[in-house]
């Protein structure tokens, strides 16, 4: 009988979202458990990193791996689940693109800290205390990651194959992800395993939406009451649709929840949230620039609005004064 | 690099009906500026990709600037509308993003104002200096750098070879 | 990249003679570029433009096997044309062409060769980069409507238009006033040669009246321009004359009729110098012959009550029509000449010189009309209080060559003053003392310095300064009465006060008031003084940047009638070239959806200013018709997908440009 291929699921910094997606495969769940020997899954088995450094190099056909690189542990997995996979394949917008834990890159690492080990209204600490990277009690030295300065996607760490795209990945796409590499279908590597055209495409709301399309201000979902059939850009709400890839099958649209973009850009497109951003202010209705800043005033936020799932693979990465280097200098 | 000394890299793209041209006439005028400017032409400045923008400082620019007709001028009516509204977005989005309002510039020149092409690169060039350099490119590998040690700890060298390929 | 799509770039640098190598080190750019990758050979060259420079290009793409050419030399907007042709005659698609500014984005513009040479890597650099992802492409053909619209009937329109007409194109010469002849209609004579300005003038405007070929619509204005060369629709607005100019026979009767006995309104013809009646025809050739009606003054169109003498005149001819509307007029033309003129300097804009103020300061053209035979006066030189002027003073440059008003030369101001000497002088008594107020005496010209020289003996008084002021203010008895003109005689080296009766300001030429609003509805560009932009000032002096749009005569900057002339006839040939050739090759720079990417999202559809987009329905998709698009490529910055591309200007190329131009240290 031949071996079952060896899969592995991996988490780094990630909310646990893509492994609940793994769960809901369902039933489905079980053919692929059928198929595969799980040999590593630290959020639902028994297996720690020795058993993985024990493995033969490339032994693992392919490793799922979801969560963006934040940490010198979650950089140092991703290298030893490089070594040891044949496909690695980054799974979720985290791995893929940074995610929402790269929206962290907006600050320094001084001031992540500080926030939420001191000046956080929930927190109580008064001694300052930080987590420390070693603690020595009798004899015994005691280990902590460290945490980077920068947040990175998987690719930004290791050579990756493939990306299973999405926040989470949909059942479907997952499915067809893994189908693809039980069959050996794969195709080019490097690949975003997701249709390569905007989620528009597939939008129930699409026929709603007008070829005069002319904003004079933007709303914010929770202040609005959205109209369930009419495209949510023609209510004046960001929608990131036309620039995020399809795929999902516009489920938030379906929720009646704009698109956010965690499919990510399509193959051409290089910096996601500059494309979203010049075709809506292309058609934004004022020529003054008085009035123009009105309208925009409708986006508080730039930053979180488009790039909300991919600022860490964004053409600026981070902001760009922050520093990187040896103590945290606060900034 | 002049005579060891730094001063700014500023990437331009230059609308080809008023901004291109006027860059023209200043030439034609023996007009003199300074040399730190390198005009990519596009046909309006409406073709201005954001895109355009942040590639030009990630691969280096220390500030862009961008020329289009005046308003009411545009060769194809609106085009500039549609990057003044980008533009306007830009500059509050940028310093979020850590970069000044100084580096990225938007001028209308019409294909008569050779001397405002001139005080423009001039101008900007000044105050591209006196912000210093931005370094992308520095920036992206000092960054990478907290990676450094558990890559040479974790990487076979086949797999380095793999990873710059890429 | 495999083996047979290897990409074999071939690099020239040119020198320019020593424009561009006096400040750029080409040889050091060649070697430069030589290693970079892709490039087969790199060379410097004296004149790239030159045949031997061009065959060189053609020489190496067959030798070389070269497959992509970059030359490194002016501006593309003069040169590109050559380049791409020299390309194509080596046998490789135009296309695979692309330049590089060095001379007026770099070794004109800067002082430190260093530095000029580093630029010159950097943009070097650039187009190496870009052009490896060069494809090849095909000029877009537009056909040309060969009907040609004129604005402007003036000496310029009339011109462009007979000359048009007699080659057998059909033109709509529109006009604003209710007469063609512009200014030169005014004239009394023109300079050197002194020919009556009417007797030269008046036959082409007659001849206008009965071409054919000319669609004549006076008291007429452009009200909208769409489309693009070869293809403009262009709405006239035909102001109301209330008289149907195709039942007027120009008999005149009801300008006798008229219930005003004596003419008593200011003529406009004449600067206000005369008086005609609310039904007028502006002067006796005025073309077309055919009266109009003044709504302000008539009392028929002004208080809806009058004996209507004029309408009894006309009797069954039923021209007048006092319920004529403004109408407008669809047309469709391939090629348009703006010939719009000039407005002469506002003399009152300069208090100290008294215009407005004492009445016996004249502007230049009201003498026109003052020494012409068929004037106001009928060619007496008499001033308003009735007196003939014993001493007459010309104050040159006023409105132009100054600081405070306008720094240019309006070119004519210094012939026709002298012209305007001559004729004062021909028409006062012989004792007449005539004063020529002067900065500098340009007269550049055929026959024209003769002409100056000719004044000289004539005993005109030449004094060189700017006058300072004049006034009535009489510092001596000889001075009561007069007024007395101020001037630094920078020759005698004193200041003067010379009493004169009569003062005559050369005033300038300025651009219309409403240039800006002509220059936006055609879509081109003034220069900063406000006169029309030519597409450039010595190789293409009367196209603008608008195709198929030409200018001719004062529109375009200050001249004089034989240029005007001139560039009349250039236009017409340049609108006459486009026509017979029956179609214009543009820059296939046009964008395109590439369906397959397309997610019908529809942000690009309200972008494009022509309408070039559509979002069809049974696709789903957004189409562009590439004869609408005129390729600026806002939609491809703005298509949130990347979905559409736009030739010679991919994002690939540029991202290419912006790497290339940042990769030189």
């Amino acid at each position: 009988m031949p071996t079952k291929p060896k899969i592995g699921f991996y988490w780094c910094a990630s909310c646990g979202g893509c492994e609940e997606a793994v769960v809901d495969l369902a039933e489905d769940i079980l053919g692929v458990v059928e198929a595969v020997d799980i040999v590593f899954w630290p959020v639902a088995m028994d297996f720690k990193k020795k058993d993985v450094e024990a493995m033969p190099d490339k032994s693992i056909v392919a490793t799922l791996l979801n969560g963006a690189i934040r940490s010198s542990e979650q950089e140092e997995m991703a290298h030893l689940l490089r070594r040891k996979s044949q496909y690695l394949i980054a799974y979720g917008s985290c791995a893929h693109m940074g995610g929402i834990p790269s929206l962290a890159n907006q600050f320094s690492r001084e001031q992540i800290l500080k926030f939420v080990y001191e000046e956080a209204p929930t927190v109580v600490n008064d001694q300052k205390t930080r987590p420390m990277l070693q603690f020595e009690e009798k004899g015994r030295v005691v280990h902590l990651p460290e945490l980077r300065h920068v947040v990175r996607s998987l690719d930004q760490v290791v050579d990756v194959d493939y990306y299973v795209p999405g926040c989470p990945p949909t059942a479907k796409i997952t499915k067809q992800a893994v189908a693809a590499l039980l069959e050996g279908k794969l195709p080019p590597k490097g690949s975003v395993l997701a249709p390569d055209i905007a989620l528009c495409e597939q939008c129930p709301r699409k026929e709603s939406k007008p070829t005069d399309l002319s904003f004079t201000e933007f709303k914010r979902p929770h202040w609005t009451k959205l109209d369930p059939t009419k495209c949510l850009l023609a209510q004046g709400v960001v929608c990131m649709g036309p620039a995020t890839r399809g795929g999902c099958e516009a489920a938030c649209i379906q929720g009646n929840m704009p698109c956010t973009g965690c499919f990510g850009p399509t193959s051409r497109v290089k910096d996601q949230g500059a494309k979203m951003l010049s075709s809506i202010c292309s058609n934004i209705a004022p020529k003054e620039e008085k009035e123009i800043n009105q309208v925009l005033s409708g986006i508080p936020d730039p930053v979180g609005t488009f790039y909300r799932y991919g600022l860490a693979k964004s053409l600026l990465r981070r902001k760009v004064n922050l520093p990187v280097n040896g103590k945290d200098a606060a900034v | 690099m002049t005579n060891g000394e730094w001063t700014p890299r500023i990437v331009a793209f230059f609308c080809n009906w008023c901004t291109y041209t006027a860059a023209d006439l200043a030439g034609v005028s023996r007009l003199k500026y300074a040399a730190n400017v390198r005009i990519i032409r596009v046909m309006c400045s409406g073709r201005v990709d954001p895109q355009f923008i942040l590639e030009a400082f990630a691969k280096g620019a220390d500030g862009v600037l961008i020329g289009g007709c005046h308003p009411n001028d545009c060769h194809y009516s609106e085009g500039n509308y549609k990057m003044l509204r980008r533009f306007q977005l830009l500059r509050r989005m940028l310093p979020e993003m850590g970069i000044e309002n100084d580096r990225l510039r938007l001028e209308w020149i019409s294909a008569a104002e050779g001397e405002k092409v001139k005080w423009a690169i001039n101008d900007m060039v000044e105050k591209v200096q006196a912000l210093g350099s931005l370094g992308m490119p520095g920036r992206f590998q000092d960054w990478d750098q907290e990676m450094k040690s558990l890559e040479q700890k974790m990487t076979t060298p086949e797999e380095k070879e793999v990873a710059y390929a890429h | 990249m495999d083996n047979n799509n290897e990409i074999r770039i071939g690099f020239y640098i040119c020198h320019c003679g020593s424009n561009i190598a006096g400040m750029v080190d080409v040889a050091d750019v060649a070697q430069y570029v030589e290693k970079l990758p892709g490039v087969a050979l790199s060379r410097h060259y004296k004149y790239m433009c030159s045949d031997p420079g061009q065959e060189l290009i053609q020489q190496d793409i067959k030798d070389h096997k070269l497959n992509r050419v970059v030359v490194a030399s002016c501006s593309p907007l003069l040169h590109e044309h050559t380049f791409r042709q020299a390309t194509e005659k080596g046998g490789l698609n135009p296309f695979f062409f692309h330049m590089v500014n060095i001379r007026e984005h770099d070794s004109w513009v800067h002082t430190d060769r260093q530095a000029a040479t580093e630029k010159a890597k950097a943009l070097a650099s650039a187009a190496i980069q870009r052009v490896a992802y060069h494809k090849p492409l095909e000029m877009k053909k537009v056909p040309i409507h060969p009907d040609v619209l004129v604005v402007g009937g003036g000496i310029a329109g009339i011109h462009a238009a007979l000359t048009l007409a007699n080659a057998g194109k059909k033109v709509y010469l529109v006009e604003r006033d209710p007469t063609i002849g512009g200014h030169m209609a005014r004239f009394d004579k023109t300079f050197p040669t002194l020919d009556c300005a009417a007797c030269i003038l008046t036959p082409k405007m007659s001849a206008v009246g009965s071409n054919p070929n000319i669609t004549l619509w006076s008291y007429s204005e452009v009200a909208e321009v769409k489309g693009y060369v070869g293809n403009y629709k262009v709405t006239v607005r035909r102001k109301p004359r209330y008289v149907h100019e195709d039942l007027c026979v120009g008999c005149q009767e009801c300008i006798k009729a008229c219930v005003y006995k004596e003419p008593k309104f200011p003529d406009e013809f004449n600067e206000g110098l005369g008086k005609r009646k609310p039904i007028y025809i502006p002067f006796p050739q005025a073309t077309p012959q055919v009266v109009l009606i003044d709504p302000e003054t008539c009392l028929q169109l002004k208080l809806g009550k009058c004996k209507q003498t004029c309408v009894a005149a006309c009797a069954d001819r039923q021209a007048i029509d006092f319920h004529q509307k403004e109408e407008l007029k669809q047309i469709d033309v391939g090629t348009i000449i703006l010939a719009t003129g000039f407005k002469t300097f506002d003399a009152k804009r300069l208090a100290a010189y008294g215009y407005g103020v004492h009445q016996n300061v004249y502007t230049a053209l009201e003498v026109e009309r003052l020494v012409n035979a068929s004037g106001p006066t009928g060619g007496e030189v008499v001033l308003r209080d009735g007196q003939k002027p014993k001493a007459i003073g010309i104050i040159h440059c006023v409105g132009s060559r100054d600081e405070k008003t306008n720094r240019w030369c309006s070119r004519v101001c210094c012939m026709y003053s002298l012209k305007l000497a001559h004729l004062l002088k021909e028409h006062s008594d012989p004792a007449t003392e005539i004063y020529n107020f002067y900065i500098d005496m340009r007269t550049p010209g055929k026959g024209y310095d003769e002409f100056y020289d000719k004044l000289l003996d004539e005993g005109v008084h030449f004094i060189r300064g700017r006058v300072g002021e004049v006034t009535d203010w009489a510092f001596t008895p000889e001075e009561e009465g007069k007024l007395v003109m101020r001037v630094e005689d920078t020759l005698a080296g004193y200041v003067r006060r010379i009493p004169v009766d009569m003062v005559v300001l050369a005033t300038g030429l300025e651009p219309h008031t409403d240039a800006q609003a002509v220059r936006r509805m055609f879509n081109m560009s003034c220069g900063s003084e406000g006169f029309f932009l030519e597409r450039h000032p010595k190789l293409a002096p009367v196209s603008t940047f608008t195709d198929g749009v030409f200018i001719a005569g004062c529109c375009q900057g200050p001249k004089d009638i034989p240029d005007t002339v001139a560039q009349a006839g250039a236009a017409a040939a340049e609108a006459m070239a486009l026509i017979d050739k029956k179609y214009i090759e543009q820059e296939p720079n046009t964008a395109f959806v590439d369906e397959t990417d397309c997610s019908g999202c529809k942000s690009c559809v309200p972008l494009c200013p022509y309408s070039a987009i559509s979002f069809v329905e049974d696709k789903k998709k957004a189409v562009i018709n590439e004869a609408l698009c005129k390729g600026c490529g806002t939609c491809v910055a703005a298509c949130p997908s990347g979905s559409i591309h736009q030739n010679l200007f991919e994002d690939e190329e540029i991202f290419k440009e912006i790497e290339g131009v940042l990769a030189y240290d």
